[in-house]
């Protein structure tokens, strides 16, 4: 019986796997041999051996090598040809952080990503408090708003940069008719909005998910005691719902940060390409730009050094939002 | 929990409507301009009714972009990260959480170590690494000094024999994608919730390791493969930053690739109705599945927090 199964699930989906992620962190902490181990279990080292080590070895070729090697290029100088690498130390770091062009990008990437993750979860919040409250049409409320997720971040990208070409897009001709200008080949500011609606509209289907499963976790008790009480829905909603999915809201924050800040390479490629002159040049596309475009390999391997280390403390804080969903938790 | 709120459930209507009406625009215009011709697409004002040339611009975005072999390539691409990530993935949980071994913690937090880094932040290296991924092994025997006894023992040069070049290859663009445990990590937090007795009952039996893991624990996870199974398809489908790297040749191009490609630049006949209409056929494949499988891909999500 899969489908009861699932069904059972869905209604404490959001309580269910976080708890799980969380409770493993915590679980880990007493370092023993024994900890996330079955009590029933086998002892067979060599079939475990065997097991594992597909994973093992595609992990060591594909992530712990290239991951090496990306730390130790981010402190030589190699010449695009790879003939002559030279240990330089902190130069590629310290070139870099006094690079305006860096500097611009970095805040180009810190605004865009605070504002997408704002924008994207206000309104995934308002669609989703409204479809906890429709009864009428809800499946197909929720099925369409599902669908951008299918849709890859490139083909965003396309959609969007369509719709806004000054030349031949509908929306801006539509812009134009109002009398304003419109041009996101040469206005860095007008691309920087394409960027940002393109991956919202992108976006919001993440959010809207783990907030109507969120909302539908909430105890019903506690909406039926405050309605005796007289509190209407919206009253209802900030008093009672919002506290109690705000570790939902901190995840969100933590995941929408992880996308803006690397998920969106597609989205841009196929916008701006990073223009006008570097306007919307976020820290990942020029990772790709300096190291496969400029064959600039060193100052690529810094900067990508410095994502992993933002990737890794956003890691951290995502498994802190996990567990502090379960102190939450009615 | 009956209420008549008759302004409020009128406004969430209005706010689904208009979010609704947000999400499908982009695609009734994309659709709109799938349908006219390269004159039509480029007038002002751009029209709100389709054209009749949508299945004409198909046919030609197909052939325009070889997308019999793209198509085929995505395909082959996706299918083989769903299978392969889900096989690797389901072994490695099942060893670490239903085998006592030594250096058990060391491979978990080996495996559990690869979830910080995204691949995006990695591009060069693990492109260098897919494009000679023999570069570790020569680097191991000639460090070891076997290169050299092989040599002199069989005049056999084996810096010769490990040269993989997986560029413009299948392994190379499935490879480094399941290069991550979430997968692994899911199943592992799975398997804890399995009751303890359905494994000693099953030793009581008689049952071996192998026996367990295909009698008995395959088939409690069929939910959650069918689950993960879905978002590995769409993130398979959806890449686009890998295979644009990977793959030079452009008969080993994906589908999205293709569609990348069919895209206007400045400089070219805005035949923004070929790429619009090649647009639709790409999104296809994830858009059906999403839609016809929206219970377990919600599910899926929410498991996987990803």
């Amino acid at each position: 019986m899969p489908d009861s199964n699932v069904t059972t699930e869905m209604g404490g989906a959001t309580a269910r796997p976080p708890i799980a992620l969380g409770l493993a962190l915590t679980r880990l902490l007493p370092r023993t041999s024994e900890s996330g181990l079955k009590t029933a279990h086998f002892r067979k080292p060599w079939i475990a051996a065997g097991l594992l080590a597909p994973q093992l070895l595609i992990l060591l070729f594909f992530f712990f090598i290239p991951s090496y090697k990306a730390l130790s290029l981010a402190f030589v100088q190699v010449d695009p040809f790879g003939a002559r690498e030279i240990f330089v130390g902190f130069e590629n770091f310290s070139r870099l952080l006094m690079s305006p062009d860096y500097q611009r990008s970095a805040f180009f990437t810190l605004w865009f990503t605070a504002v997408q993750a704002f924008v994207t979860i206000a309104l995934a919040m308002l669609f989703a408090f409204a479809t906890d409250f429709v009864i009428r049409g809800r499946g197909i409320y929720k099925s369409v708003i599902l669908m951008p997720y299918a849709i890859a971040p490139v083909i965003s990208g396309v959609l969007w940069a369509f719709l806004f070409n000054p030349a031949v897009g509908p929306m801006a001709q539509f812009i134009h008719s109002l009398g304003l200008p419109w041009d996101p080949n040469r206005r860095p500011f007008d691309a920087q909005m394409l960027v940002i609606v393109a991956t919202v509209w992108k976006h919001i289907c993440y959010d809207y998910i783990f907030l109507v499963a969120a909302l539908l976790a909430v105890p019903h008790s506690l909406l039926e005691a405050a309605k005796l009480d007289g509190a209407r829905p919206v009253r209802r909603f900030f008093t009672i719902s919002l506290p109690l999915i705000t570790p939902t809201i901190f995840f969100l924050i933590v995941m929408n940060v992880v996308y803006g800040l690397f998920e969106t390479f597609g989205i841009i490629d196929a916008v701006t390409k990073g223009g006008p002159a570097g306007a919307t040049n976020t820290l990942v596309y020029k990772v790709f730009q300096d190291g496969f475009v400029q064959l600039n390999l060193g100052s690529s391997a810094a900067q990508s050094v410095i994502l992993m280390i933002v990737a890794i403390l956003f890691t951290v804080l995502q498994f802190r939002a996990l567990e502090r969903k379960v102190n939450y938790q009615v | 929990m009956i209420e008549r709120n008759l302004g409020l459930t009128i406004f969430c209507h209005a706010v689904l409507l208009l979010g609704a009406a947000a999400v499908c625009l982009p695609l009734y215009f994309a659709f709109v301009a799938g349908s006219l011709t390269l004159q039509e697409v480029q007038q002002t004002p751009f029209p709100w009714v389709p054209g009749t040339h949508f299945f004409d611009n198909i046919v030609s975005a197909w052939n325009q972009g070889n997308f019999s072999r793209l198509y085929f390539n995505s395909l082959v691409v996706t299918i083989g990260i769903v299978i392969g990530k889900l096989s690797i993935s389901l072994i490695a949980a099942f060893a670490i959480t239903y085998f006592r071994f030594p250096f058990r913690m060391t491979a978990f937090w080996l495996i559990f170590v690869s979830l910080m880094l995204p691949v995006e932040v990695r591009i060069i290296p693990t492109y260098e690494a897919v494009a000679d991924a023999g570069a570790p092994l020569r680097w191991l025997f000639s460090a070891t000094g076997l290169s050299g006894l092989i040599e002199t023992v069989s005049g056999y040069r084996i810096e010769a024999a490990l040269q993989w070049n997986m560029i413009n290859s299948y392994g190379g663009l499935i490879l480094p994608l399941i290069a991550s445990a979430s997968a692994t990590f899911l199943f592992r937090q799975f398997f804890l919730t399995v009751p303890e007795e359905l494994c000693e009952a099953a030793r009581l039996d008689g049952a071996g390791p192998v026996k367990f893991f295909f009698d008995i624990l395959l088939p409690l996870s069929r939910a959650n493969i069918a689950a993960l199974s879905i978002i590995l398809f769409l993130f398979g489908w959806n890449q686009y930053l890998w295979p644009l790297l990977f793959t030079t040749d452009d008969s080993m191009a994906t589908a999205i690739l293709g569609l990348k490609d069919l895209v206007p630049v400045a400089d070219t006949a805005p035949a923004w109705n070929i790429a619009m209409a090649a647009a639709f056929f790409v999104m296809l494949p994830p858009a059906v599945i999403i839609l016809v499988m929206q219970r377990w891909f919600t599910k899926g999500l929410v498991d996987s927090g990803k």
